[in-house]
């Protein structure tokens, strides 16, 4: 199960930074949500690998053996904020594109207009 | 009224009175000097009560807690050096406000000045009555800080804004290094209090750190009070109004310094270094200052210099270590204070009444303004220490203390020839004022003509004149016991006896005093006619050190350097900061790895190898490299498969023992998606088809080939170390007590639930208000900007039904695409209730099983989205007012009042309560105050999440109806 799941947060790692590092704001977006999703695993796995125990207590259950519940509830809030995130970065990618007209990351096409070494500020 | 309360009041009331005095209209001249007015005379009331209090030998003392475990504490402390202080500082302010009153033009937002100016006394009060170093610290840069909106109050005015930033980069610097100093104080001594402070003089002096202490403590001073070469600031200061220059040069701003001087006199003085230090600064500050006011044609800037020569010579006394200095310096600044503030108001008059300052257009004024200059010729002759007025007693016992100290060091044996020197040259400037003003021919070219001010505008100096002559002529019956009673609160039992008289015989002070009187008056004669026409326009010697063109180098060296370091470290484009930014957090990583020898692999305790779970991780994985290969050409494509991995890490959760988890990853995966739907019609089209330049294919492909490496890399360092750790045995840390204290402590059974709502409550709060403070932005982004046009037409069904509905008779256009879909548009409009249904479900139950507020709520917001999905916004809101805004503002006040309601049983903020309650039927119902704060975090996640599904919505609906104008909601807001 460790090795699995493991390789799976690599993956999802991997694809997120890749999409992150694209000049497209539509790929930086879905990037972050799979990098998040990747770093939400992850702090959830600090609380070690448990099947069958969530921590819910029954009735005089066993509390010894059930799953961490710190990084449960870090990863809870984790997730709502991370929705708000991508939320935010949509909306903000709409409207750069209005405003710029271009999806790119830098509000302009790559070979619109070359940065000039000598004036970087046009 | 007891003695701490008149001393609160005092503390406090400039400050409200600047509050109000800020909310005046800007015309409401009379209103805010009626205001600035009431505050002064009410405080120096309550001032002038507490005499008989400090006249005692205990300071009077209020104390609030204010960082408690930190062991800092508000203080206000009054003894006789803060009483005679804060009289100063009110007492002199009482007559700024009278005078600025008439002296500003209506023109003018003269409430904003006096806004500032109950600010500045409020600061300044507060440094003076402070019992605490960090609070002292804090009214000190408040006080540098308020005097910047002061000097640039003419904010069009350039010369004006460039002195305010001057005086402002140079107090407050000293005031960071005053702030170091005093924490080192606090640390030698162990307390912050500045009574423990005060009777711990050795304990400081002997202390290691003594040194960089005062080092420090007097970078603050001697900055503060405009010490060379800190002064060039305050000469850029007079641009701004003259009865603030008369403010802050002559009993606040600048004498903060020496306040502060004085006050740690009996702790920090007495040593070498304190000697060399603040001996030296004073000595060639008093010299530089009058030696430069000499040169100035201006009459303000001559005050400007003079100021800060008798700041040196005060400066010069606290330096001598000597207790009899010190008497000498306290008395010198308040006499100081009210000549030089007198002088001040005076050149306002000129200035105002005859249009200009520069002293050679001036002329024989004593034919138009007699009342003026006779005021302000008895000042001038206070400022030269002329005999029988007050400068001039002061001014003997500088003199008698440079003979008295003429022994031993190189320092003190020059001291009676330097001090002489100053004063020679005192007397000159003095007499150049007023010859050159109110002497000589009647003035002609001037911008206006000539004529005293009105009567009030003369009040304040005449009372300031009063107040220079009364000193001068009976000592002891007016000053006497106030200086005393300030003298014995800073030297306690050193207090050396001293003589206020104005004649103590034929000695050697007097001769001095006499050789410089006469020898200004012989300068003046010699060279006065060569002054005004000094071809080098400044002082000779001195205008060859440019002291501002030095301080605009260092701050554009500063500003240029910080440019290159960004130019060198930053990078001008998103992807290479990301790049680089990867880059480190990999090497960093690494170079720990390496250095701590991190194994990743070793042998540890793992759980059974289930297949199902590793095929469901092969399908999460394919989705996600799919996301990534799709995203650029295929949007819609790259989405699913992120919602893919989003149900697979859903599944996980599930699988690993966290319900919690998954339910609320599912839900928010479904939101999610539908955003990002929502937003997909807004971006270009991407087409695989348009070739690349040749030049950009290698360099893209080098590009990809970098980003395809750090990825991998960074995806690898990731999965060896989360094997690592999930690999080893777990720590024993909080979990333990968390999961056993669950339900004695909060009686819920669900401990992820409890720690969100009770035992990490506090979080919880933070992390709601992140969630709508963003839903607001969003609102906010999308009521402002305005998307770009639609990348797509309408979908090809919906132009077939259009034909279909041109084509044949009675039909409407969109009375087909009306009907498109129905049975799911009904299905998904009657699964409304059930959802409600499902998230009531899932917030009850939250406490004990999985569910609780977040999963709720967002799972009511998608009962709200199916029915604008299934219905169109337009349909939904004619039925159904979601006011998500109004939702956000309910959930996080429930949250917080329900966290103040502990206040009410005496608990601290956000202490839960709870119960079991059985009522009839319904079985056992758990009700907790958990419960309430659960209900208003659902409340707020519900509006957030709906306010940005909503406002994205919208722009859809704008684009489909741009005929209906005038119909326009909050929502459709159009940009002014």
């Amino acid at each position: 199960m460790e090795i699995v799941l493991s390789l799976g947060i690599g993956v999802f790692a991997a694809s997120g930074i890749w999409l992150m590092l694209r000049p497209r704001t539509f790929q930086v977006v879905l990037g972050i949500s799979l990098l998040s999703y990747a770093v939400n695993l992850f702090i959830f796995a600090m609380g070690r690998l448990t099947v069958g125990a969530p921590p819910v207590l029954g009735a005089g259950a066993d509390i010894v053996s059930v799953d961490d519940p710190v990084p449960q509830a870090l990863v809870l809030t984790a997730l709502v904020i991370g929705f708000a995130l991508t939320a935010l970065f949509l909306v903000v990618l709409l409207a750069a594109r209005g405003i710029t007209g271009s999806d790119h990351v830098d509000g302009r096409e790559p070979h619109q207009a070359e940065p000039n070494p000598e004036n970087p500020h046009p | 009224m007891p003695p701490h309360l008149l001393l609160a009041t005092a503390a406090i009331l400039p400050f409200l009175g600047s509050v109000v005095a800020i909310c005046l209209p800007g015309h409401a001249r009379n209103a805010a000097a009626i205001v600035a007015g009431f505050v002064m005379v009410t405080c120096l009331s309550c001032i002038g009560l507490l005499y008989p209090a400090v006249a005692g030998p205990d300071p009077v003392i209020w104390t609030v807690d204010w960082l408690p475990t930190l062991g800092v504490r508000f203080v206000l402390r009054l003894d006789g050096l803060s009483w005679l202080f804060a009289v100063l500082v009110l007492g002199i302010g009482a007559l700024v406000v009278l005078y600025a009153r008439y002296y500003m033009a209506e023109a003018d937002p003269v409430p904003r000045l006096f806004s500032y100016f109950l600010a500045f006394v409020g600061a300044m009060l507060g440094i003076v009555l402070s019992g605490n170093l960090i609070q002292l610290f804090v009214f000190w840069e408040l006080t540098s800080i308020v005097s910047f909106l002061l000097i640039g109050y003419w904010s069009d005015n350039a010369s004006a804004r460039d002195g305010a930033r001057m005086a402002l980069t140079i107090t407050a610097a000293g005031g960071l290094c005053l702030f170091v100093g005093l924490v080192l104080i606090g640390q030698i001594v162990g307390s912050y209090d500045l009574s423990v402070v005060l009777a711990s003089g050795d304990a400081i002096r002997n202390s290691p750190l003594y040194l960089p202490a005062l080092v420090l403590v007097l970078a603050g001073a001697l900055t503060k009070s405009a010490q060379f070469p800190f002064h060039i600031w305050l000469p850029r200061a007079m641009a701004a109004p003259t009865p603030i220059s008369a403010y802050l040069h002559s009993a606040t701003m600048v004498k903060a310094g020496i306040f502060l001087m004085i006050r740690f006199w009996p702790v920090l003085a007495d040593t070498e270094a304190w000697y060399w230090i603040v001996g030296t600064a004073g000595m060639i500050t008093m010299l530089v200052g009058a030696w430069s006011a000499i040169f100035q044609h201006d009459l303000k800037g001559l005050l400007a210099y003079s100021t800060i020569s008798h700041l040196g010579l005060i400066t010069l006394l606290l330096g001598l270590d000597s207790p009899l200095a010190v008497v000498a310096a306290i008395f010198h600044t308040v006499n100081h204070a009210t000549f030089k503030a007198s002088l001040f108001m005076a050149v306002g008059i000129i200035d105002h009444e005859t249009g200009t300052r520069d002293m050679r257009r001036l002329s024989g004024l004593w034919r138009a303004m007699p009342y003026t200059a006779t005021l302000a010729m008895v000042a001038a002759a206070a400022m030269a220490g002329v005999p029988l007025l007050n400068g001039f007693l002061s001014k003997e016992m500088f003199l008698a203390e440079a003979v008295d100290n003429a022994d031993g060091h190189l320092l003190n044996l020059a001291l009676p020839v330097l001090a002489t020197l100053a004063s020679a040259f005192t007397m000159l400037y003095s007499v150049r004022f007023i010859r050159q003003a109110f002497f000589g021919p009647a003035p002609h070219d001037l911008p206006h003509a000539p004529h005293e001010p009105v009567r009030w505008m003369r009040i304040p100096i005449e009372l300031l004149v009063l107040v220079c002559v009364a000193i001068g002529l009976v000592p002891n019956l007016t000053i006497g016991p106030l200086l005393a009673g300030a003298v014995r609160s800073v030297l306690g039992e050193r207090t050396p006896d001293y003589d206020l008289a104005i004649w103590h015989g034929f000695n050697a002070p007097l001769a001095l005093s006499v050789v410089a009187l006469l020898g200004g008056i012989a300068l003046y004669v010699a060279f006065g006619r060569r002054i005004n026409t000094n071809p080098r326009g400044g002082p000779w010697l001195m205008d060859r050190i440019d002291g501002g063109w030095l301080f605009e180098r260092t701050m554009t060296g500063l500003v240029n350097g910080a440019r290159r370091l960004e130019a060198g470290l930053g990078a001008e484009r998103l992807q290479a900061q990301l790049r680089i930014l990867f880059l480190t957090v990999l090497l960093a990583a690494l170079v720990t790895g390496v250095v701590r020898g991190l194994d990743l692999f070793a042998p540890g305790k793992t759980t059974e190898f289930d297949p199902a779970f590793a095929l469901m991780w092969l399908v999460g994985a394919a989705c996600a490299i799919g996301a990534a290969e799709r995203a650029k050409y295929h949007r819609l494509s790259a989405a699913i498969f992120v919602g893919g991995a989003g149900l697979v890490s859903s599944l996980t959760f599930l699988w690993l023992s966290a319900p919690d988890l998954a339910v609320t990853q599912i839900l928010v995966e479904i939101v999610t998606t539908v955003l990002l739907l929502l937003g997909l019609r807004w971006l270009p089209k991407r087409d695989a088809a348009i070739p690349t330049p040749a030049w950009e294919k290698t360099r893209s492909r080098r590009r990809r080939m970098i980003d395809l490496g750090i990825a991998a890399f960074a995806g690898l360092g990731l999965a060896g170390l989360a094997y690592a750790v999930m690999t080893r045995p777990a720590v024993d840390g909080i979990a333990r007590w968390f999961i056993e204290e669950a339900y004695p402590q909060a009686g819920g059974r669900n401990v992820v639930n409890v720690l969100l709502v009770d035992f990490r409550a506090f979080d919880t709060l933070g992390e709601i208000c992140v969630l709508g403070i963003v839903g607001l932005t969003v609102f906010a982004l999308l009521r402002r900007f305005r998307p770009a046009s639609d990348s797509l037409g309408p979908p090809k069904q919906q132009v077939n039904h259009d034909a279909y509905d041109d084509a044949r008779e009675g039909r409407e256009l969109g009375d087909t695409t009306a009907d498109a879909l129905l049975v799911p548009r009904v299905v998904m409009t009657w699964l409304f209730p059930f959802i409600v249904l499902l998230a009531l479900h899932l917030f009850l139950r939250g406490h004990d099983l999985p569910g609780g507020g977040f999963a709720a709520g967002i799972a009511l917001t998608i009962a709200f989205m199916l029915q604008y999905m299934a219905q169109g916004a337009q349909w939904v809101e004619e039925r159904l007012r979601i006011q998500p805004i109004s939702w956000i503002g309910i959930g996080l006040l429930v949250s917080v009042l329900v966290g103040a309601g502990s206040w009410l049983f005496g608990r601290p903020f956000l202490t839960a309560y709870f119960a079991y309650w059985e009522p009839p039927l319904l079985g056992k119902v758990p009700v907790a105050s958990a419960l309430l704060f659960d209900l208003g975090i659902m409340v707020l996640v519900v509006g957030a999440s709906a306010l940005m599904l909503v406002a994205l919505a919208h722009q859809s609906l704008r684009r489909t109806r741009p005929a209906e104008a005038g119909v326009e909601r909050a929502v459709e807001k159009e940009p002014a």
